[in-house]
């Protein structure tokens, strides 16, 4: 007989001990800035205090306005902004992952990110203003749709999507929106700092509108993606196994992949191409809680959200005052840990 | 409940070359084997039963045309087992044969212990309980394929759909296998499966159909189907064919 309590159990304590996580990863990142409390920006009797910090984020005690708009404006909205990507991508990685049955899948496979680096490129270049909102933003937004509008529309095939078609249609048209952004480059004059450092990604430009902006869609793309883990196990025992219990495969591949792309499409018009969390978060998660997407899912979710969180503190203060693109640290500090996992679970078949 | 399947005039091409040209046949609570050279059209024809490759012409369960019916209601009419598939993710064994629950639940729909206990009673019944919490990915042929049986069992199906459920097994476990669908059809389940071994259709089928170049090239028991002219006239070998001792059934024996 097979032990469902003890299964629940095992499942509620990952995703308590990853709430814990979480959420310390947040405080820490609070506390790290030029300001202080952790960062040597200013002199000690300047810097922002351990207690200030509480008191501010529950409203009480004195403080100064600036110490309160340093964390409340600034910090936490990256914060936050952080986490939603992070969430949002290694979620979006886990479902392409899955309906994929592909382990380099991750959530630019179909060209998104190529897509999305052509629409800010061209805006950047071009520095045009639709309706006083940033252009960047929405440029980017829309290419990322439009290459996945294009992918899915040449990889269909007798009413049917067969997931070969999508990998090979993702690529070519990756490359294709990947040389009109090396053509942009190439005439951009003195935008290609800025394009460039787009292209690495970045949460140096977060505001609370941006938060507002990404949270609603990230945590419905999600949430959505998780009520789908069950089709997703099934999906991983092939589509003609699939078929055989009642899954609509072509159905399911579409819901799935709409809320991945939509998710990742918001992601990246927010903070440019961060790589890694996408790929390697959700086998990172496979190796610690298993393939079942009831627990990775969530689990890859808030890793993600704990991984971009503290990657991306890291990236604000190694070199302070100046910053680095986090997706130079996602990579660096992640890619060893990775491996060393890789290393000691050698033996368990994962994928 | 006895179920009636009635193909009618099955038809099916990939492009421009026909694999299967107007099948039909009648069957009900038996135990049938579909034989036939590579290239007949053994898997054509299970795959348009299964409703997977929409076919010219009708297949009817009970009166209901399986090409009209949503994926869910086959599921619940039909069970497929696929040939093993490759499945290299760690999966708990129990957790694949409860996939087997799927089409039985509305979108969204939790398993509750209804579900958990016609799993377990499905892995009972292929004697694989012990492997409940067992991943997949540690399982020998013989258990990967009672497990992939045992979920399609979970379905809770009128009809079984094997194709070529023996393939890379071991005559234990072949014998087994054959058993264990064969003691199925006393429980009213109707059984086809594709099967390549011709002694083994002889042994446990009641009906044969034999399938050459897509069409049906003789149908009816064993005795009738398998003849040293149909087997000659369909995979161009001699062969001797002797009686069982005891079934009287017949035996294939190849010459010297």
């Amino acid at each position: 007989m097979f032990d469902h309590r003890k299964r629940l159990i095992k499942w509620i304590t990952i995703i308590f001990s990853l709430l814990v996580l979480l959420i310390f990863s947040i405080f820490m990142s609070l506390m790290i800035g030029v300001m202080g409390p952790i960062g040597k920006g200013v002199p000690d009797k300047e810097k922002i205090g351990m207690e200030e910090i509480f008191q501010i984020l529950i409203g009480k005690g004195s403080y100064p306005s600036t110490h309160k708009s340093i964390i409340l404006d600034i910090r936490l909205p990256r914060i936050l902004l952080a986490g939603i990507i992070g969430a949002a991508l290694a979620t979006a990685g886990c479902a392409m992952q899955g309906i994929f049955r592909n382990p380099m899948a991750s959530p630019y496979i179909l060209g998104i990110s190529s897509g999305a680096a052509f629409g800010a490129a061209l805006a950047i270049v071009i520095g045009l203003n639709i309706f006083g909102l940033n252009s960047v933003q929405i440029l980017a937004f829309s290419f990322a749709l439009l290459d996945i509008f294009i992918v899915y529309n040449i990889a269909k095939y007798k009413g049917a999507v067969p997931t070969e078609n999508l990998l090979l249609a993702g690529i070519a048209v990756g490359y294709f929106f990947s040389a009109l952004v090396s053509f942009i480059k190439y005439i951009a004059g003195e935008e290609l700092r800025t394009i460039v450092f787009w292209l690495m990604g970045g949460l140096w430009n977060a505001s609370w509108e941006k938060v507002y902006m990404t949270f609603p869609l990230a945590v419905l793309g999600i949430f959505i993606l998780f009520l789908f883990s069950r089709e997703l196990n099934i999906m991983l025992t092939g589509e003609i196994s699939a078929m055989s219990v009642g899954i609509n495969v072509e159905q399911t591949k579409k819901i799935i992949l709409i809320f991945s792309t939509l998710i990742t499409a918001i992601s990246v018009s927010v903070a440019g191409i961060i790589g890694f969390v996408g790929l390697i978060i959700p086998h990172i998660m496979r190796l610690l809680v298993g393939s079942d997407h009831r627990i990775l899912i969530p689990s890859s979710c808030l890793m993600g959200a704990t991984f971009l969180i503290l990657t991306d503190a890291l990236a604000r203060s190694i070199i302070q005052p100046s910053e680095i693109p986090v997706g130079i640290i996602t990579s660096l500090f992640g890619v060893p840990f990775f491996i060393y996992l890789l290393r000691r679970k050698k033996t368990v078949r994962w994928w | 409940m006895v179920v009636k399947i009635k193909v009618k005039n099955v038809s099916f091409s990939y492009g421009s070359i026909k694999a299967l040209e107007n099948v039909s046949f009648e069957i009900e609570n038996e135990f049938v084997g579909i034989i036939g050279p590579n290239g007949s059209g053994k898997t054509t024809l299970l795959n348009c039963m299964a409703g997977f490759l929409k076919s010219d012409g009708c297949i009817l369960i009970n009166g209901k045309d399986i090409n009209k019916l949503d994926r869910k209601k086959v599921a619940r009419e039909i069970g497929i087992v696929p040939q093993i598939p490759n499945i290299s993710f760690p999966l708990t064994v129990f957790d694949i044969v409860l996939m087997g629950r799927n089409p039985h639940k509305k979108m969204l729909e939790f398993m509750n212990e209804k579900d958990i206990k016609i799993a377990n009673d499905a892995m009972e019944a292929v004697g694989i309980e012990h492997l409940a919490d067992r991943t997949i990915t540690e399982l020998s042929g013989g258990e990967l394929q009672k497990v992939i049986i045992a979920r399609a069992l979970a379905q809770q199906p009128n009809i079984l759909l094997l194709d070529e459920p023996t393939a890379h097994l071991d005559i234990h476990h072949q014998i087994e296998i054959l058993s264990l669908i064969k003691s199925l059809i006393g429980k009213g389940i109707t059984a086809i499966a594709v099967l390549h071994d011709l002694n083994l259709a002889s042994c446990f089928c009641d009906k044969i159909i034999l399938l050459n170049k897509g069409k049906i090239f003789a149908i009816g028991n064993v005795k009738e189907v398998i003849t040293p002219d149909n087997i000659y006239t369909v995979y161009g070998i001699r062969v001797d064919i002797l009686q069982h001792p005891k079934s009287k059934k017949p035996v294939i024996i190849f010459p010297e």
